[in-house]
């Protein structure tokens, strides 16, 4: 076996692809329904939100912080832009921008007090978490709200319709899922492409050889956090366009689901280490666990349950390979 | 244009209380190889950290190349033409070797976009400088420390530096690798490019330097050509004490049994059939390059490796060591050779780092720690080991390189052990630290504890052993008493491959 292919059988990537298509094998062999065109859709419908956070969450922890403040500032964003600008513009493109604009501020508000103070990012995010829901609750006194006709027809947009002969089910894959596959592209050309994005990995493997090295350590954390942010707002207008209605609490508790696929995908919890391919195999497999346990005919309740496990395994096997890996031996004995 | 590349007068740093630098001067002419010493905590690398722009001095001037310097990033030091070859390295783990070689050049040339063929380009041309053998692909994590500040070595020596400072760069590679360091300083300064070395390794200095500064507690006890230095000044300036060893005498009581015996020993990719014994109040040395598997032999009886084969007795009881809590329970004690880098929990604080092997000990019921107790034992130690520190509840990363290192030796020592391992004890550690570190081995030794020691240095392996092994390629080659050996034949016999 020669060395790249040792590489790719030992990465993580590879054990969570192996278990997402043994685990969607099972599903098509319990129910007949997975491989269905109508179900396919609907998995890279819920996948789409989910994991489009996932890209800014990534930065963050490979920098070795965290973001725990990506669902409120989306919230906030999302509220806002549809209550207040439903009048103002029959264009959807100000909508977005204006929730770009106001995840921004709280971005850079992380970003600043995290890279300037180096103050601990979950305090700093879960502070500003607080103050984005408060502010949504007591300033805008949040609530449901219908959406406004521009921004529904920017979530009908659809680019094909799958239905199923069978059942009869349809369902449609918006337009939506081909931003979620630019900025995904874009995590990837950042990360990998661009001295930026070599930048957050340094900073996560050795923060004080990144500031000798001469990175510059503060504005590389300003953008990481702020860039999360500015996708928090934009991807919050979205998640309204989806759902085809302003929920304000509805992504309540998504920075924990995020975290948990990176983390599963293999990217590391201390920092250094990511790809945006392992978030998205680490999302795609909580997404395809929580959408096809009830065609496995298990209860809704247990979800949260096997999602847990899955990720308490996921995490233990990265960890026991690392151990491995750092015991290896290698001196040349002679042969006899 | 000015004949010196840095004039540092009067730099005072503090740390809270702790006056690391006191108002230093050093003045490194243009293409000179300058020697910094001082023991351990006087504020070298300090003063490293501030030529660099990574700390802002609390006074002095800085002058470099003739501009003056008030306020400095690592960026204009970079700029300026000083490359540091760090003390703790300084590279990123989670990167690959590539990576870490061109990453700086390429952030110095002002480079926004990634080009793996040019990163590809730059590294090989780095690694080319010293005939660096690696894969650039692996990623550091995965490697030697020997191999890391290879790494740290070969980045220093891309840029188109006018300083380079190298801060202990050789305390983990071998004398082969220090030769082919040596050699290439001799290029640069035909290229009129100065170093700035620092080393506690005397015969290294004395073969490279051409001049010589000395701190002694943030304050300059001397400088001056190196022609003038004698071995005897040189120690004093630094210590400002007079050393002399005592060789190690053993005298083994006859039928006393062996302390560890090892038969048939044996681990795939590790070593292949050793057979050892240690009796009671012995030193052992054990030599030989990196690679040659003496690390992971004393990894297995320390129970890091489980080995495939053989048998261990400890006072002639058969034992299974199979993980490192058997190796304790077993009372061997094992210091690594990665401390600065791997071996210490950095920000938890100095008494925790030392005590922690004691903590099931000294917990009383309820697990409530005997705080007195503990201060007291690591006070005590602190004192033996001349550890040079502010207070034992600051944090371990706090302490001076060298300073780590005793700790280290300290939480081990604390244990009733069998046998205590110590894989390169006295590197990065001062001359006199490093006088003490084996007077009190020997002193142990001579109350019964039976130790190994790994070196590579002879000729202290030849003056605190009594016996020695020679390893290679994982076999044990050569075994005999240091009395009957001498520093060349043995040298050339650890050297050879
Ligand atoms: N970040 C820090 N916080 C507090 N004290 C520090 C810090 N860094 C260094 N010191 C203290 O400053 C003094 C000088 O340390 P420095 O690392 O410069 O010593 P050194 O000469 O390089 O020693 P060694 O030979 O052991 O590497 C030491 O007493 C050390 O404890
Ligand atoms: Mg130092």
């Amino acid at each position: 076996m020669n060395n790249k292919t040792k590489k790719i059988l030992h990465s993580s990537e590879f054990y969570v692809g192996v278990i997402i298509v043994l685990f969607c094998l099972l599903i098509q062999m319990r129910s007949g329904q997975f491989f269905t065109g109508n179900n396919l859709v609907d998995i890279i419908r819920s996948f789409s939100i989910p994991v489009m956070f996932c890209v800014g969450e990534l930065m963050v922890l490979i920098s070795g912080g965290v973001d725990c403040s990506f669902p409120a500032i989306a919230s906030l964003s999302m509220f806002v832009v549809c209550k207040y600008m439903e009048n103002v513009t029959t264009s959807p493109l100000p909508f977005f921008l204006v929730a770009a604009l106001i995840g921004l501020v709280f971005g850079i508000l992380n970003g600043v007090i995290i890279g300037k103070y180096r103050f601990p990012a979950l305090i700093v995010t879960l502070g500003t978490s607080s103050i984005c829901w408060g502010v949504m609750q007591g300033v805008f006194q949040s609530r449901e709200y219908p959406l406004c006709p521009t921004l529904l027809a920017v979530g009908k947009a659809k680019l094909l319709t799958a239905t199923n002969a069978e059942t009869g089910l349809s369902s449609d894959l918006p337009m939506i899922t081909v931003f979620m596959v630019l900025l995904l592209l874009l995590g990837w050309f950042i990360l990998n492409k661009t001295m930026l994005g070599r930048g957050i990995y340094a900073i996560g493997g050795d923060i004080i050889a990144a500031k000798r090295a001469g990175f510059n350590v503060f504005g590389t954390t300003v953008f990481i956090y702020a860039f999360s942010g500015m996708m928090a707002g934009i991807i919050g207008v979205f998640r309204a366009c989806m759902l085809q209605a302003v929920h304000p609490n509805n992504l309540e508790g998504l920075e924990m689901t995020a975290i948990a696929a990176c983390v599963l995908g293999g990217v590391s919890i201390t920092g250094g280490k990511g790809t945006v391919l392992q978030a998205c195999l680490g999302m795609l497999l909580l997404t395809i666990v929580s959408n096809s346990l009830i065609l496995l005919g298990i209860s809704t309740h247990w979800q949260n349950v096997v999602t847990g496990l899955i990720i308490i395994a996921g995490t233990a096997a990265t960890a026991i390979q690392n151990q491995r890996n750092a015991k290896k031996l290698a001196v040349k004995l002679t042969e006899s | 244009m000015s004949d010196y590349i840095i004039r540092a007068k009067g730099i005072k740093k503090y740390f809270g209380g702790v006056k690391a630098l006191d108002g230093v001067d050093l003045e490194i002419k243009k293409g000179e190889v300058h020697c910094l010493a001082g023991e351990n905590g006087c504020g070298k690398s300090t003063i490293i950290n501030v030529i660099s722009g990574f700390y802002t001095p609390d006074g002095g001037e800085l002058e470099i190349d003739g501009v003056s310097y008030p306020k400095m990033t690592p960026q204009q030091s970079i700029a300026a033409g000083i490359q540091v070859i760090y003390q703790d390295l300084s590279v990123f783990p989670n990167l690959t070797v590539m990576e870490n070689l061109a990453l700086n050049m390429e952030l110095a040339s002002g480079r926004k976009f990634v080009s793996k063929k040019r990163f590809r380009e730059i590294a090989k041309e780095a690694v080319a400088k010293i005939n660096f053998e690696i894969d650039l692909d692996e990623k550091v994590e995965n490697l030697s420390v020997a191999d890391k500040q290879l790494i740290a070595i070969s980045r220093a020596l891309l840029n188109n530096a006018k300083l380079i400072i190298m801060d202990e760069p050789t305390t983990a590679i071998t004398k082969k690798e220090v030769r082919a360091l040596f050699s290439v300083i001799r290029d640069l300064q035909k290229q009129n490019i100065a170093i700035l070395f620092v080393s506690h390794k005397l015969d290294e200095v004395f073969e490279i330097a051409e001049r010589f500064t000395i701190f002694r507690n943030g304050k300059n006890t001397g400088a001056g050509d190196a022609s003038e230095l004698t071995q005897e000044k040189f120690t004093y300036y630094m210590t400002g004490r007079e050393i002399k060893e005592t060789p190690f005498v053993y005298e083994e009581k006859p039928g006393a049994q062996k302390v560890l015996e090892i038969k048939n020993l044996n681990l795939k990719n590790g070593f292949k059939n050793v057979n050892l014994s240690l009796g009671e109040g012995e030193i052992l040395g054990i030599t030989g390059l990196l690679g040659s598997g003496r690390t992971e032999l004393v990894q297995a009886l320390f129970g890091y490796h489980k080995a495939d084969s053989g048998e261990i007795y400890i006072r002639g009881n058969k034992v299974e060591i199979n993980t490192v809590k058997d190796g304790i329970k077993n009372g061997i004690g094992y210091v690594p050779p990665e401390r600065i880098v791997e071996g210490v929990f950095l920000p938890q604080s100095i008494k925790e780092n030392i005590s922690i092997e004691k903590w099931d000990e000294w917990a009383g019921p309820l697990g409530i720690m005997n705080e007195k107790k503990i201060e007291e034992v690591v006070n005590e130690w602190v004192e033996k080991l001349r550890i040079k520190l502010h207070d034992i509840n600051d944090p371990m990363n706090t302490l001076s390189g060298g300073n780590q290192q005793k700790c280290v030796l300290a939480k081990w020592l604390i244990l009733d052990l069998n046998v205590l391992i110590l894989n390169g004890p006295t590197v990065g550690v001062d001359i006199g630290a490093k006088f003490d570190i084996y007077e009190l081995v020997k002193k142990l030794a001579a109350n019964g504890l039976s130790v190994i020691i790994i070196s590579d240095d002879i000729p202290e392996i030849l003056s605190n052993c009594n016996r020695v092994i020679v390893m290679r390629r994982g076999e044990i080659v050569k075994e005999g008493l240091t009395k009957d050996m001498d520093e060349a034949s043995l040298a050339e016999f650890a050297v050879a491959d």
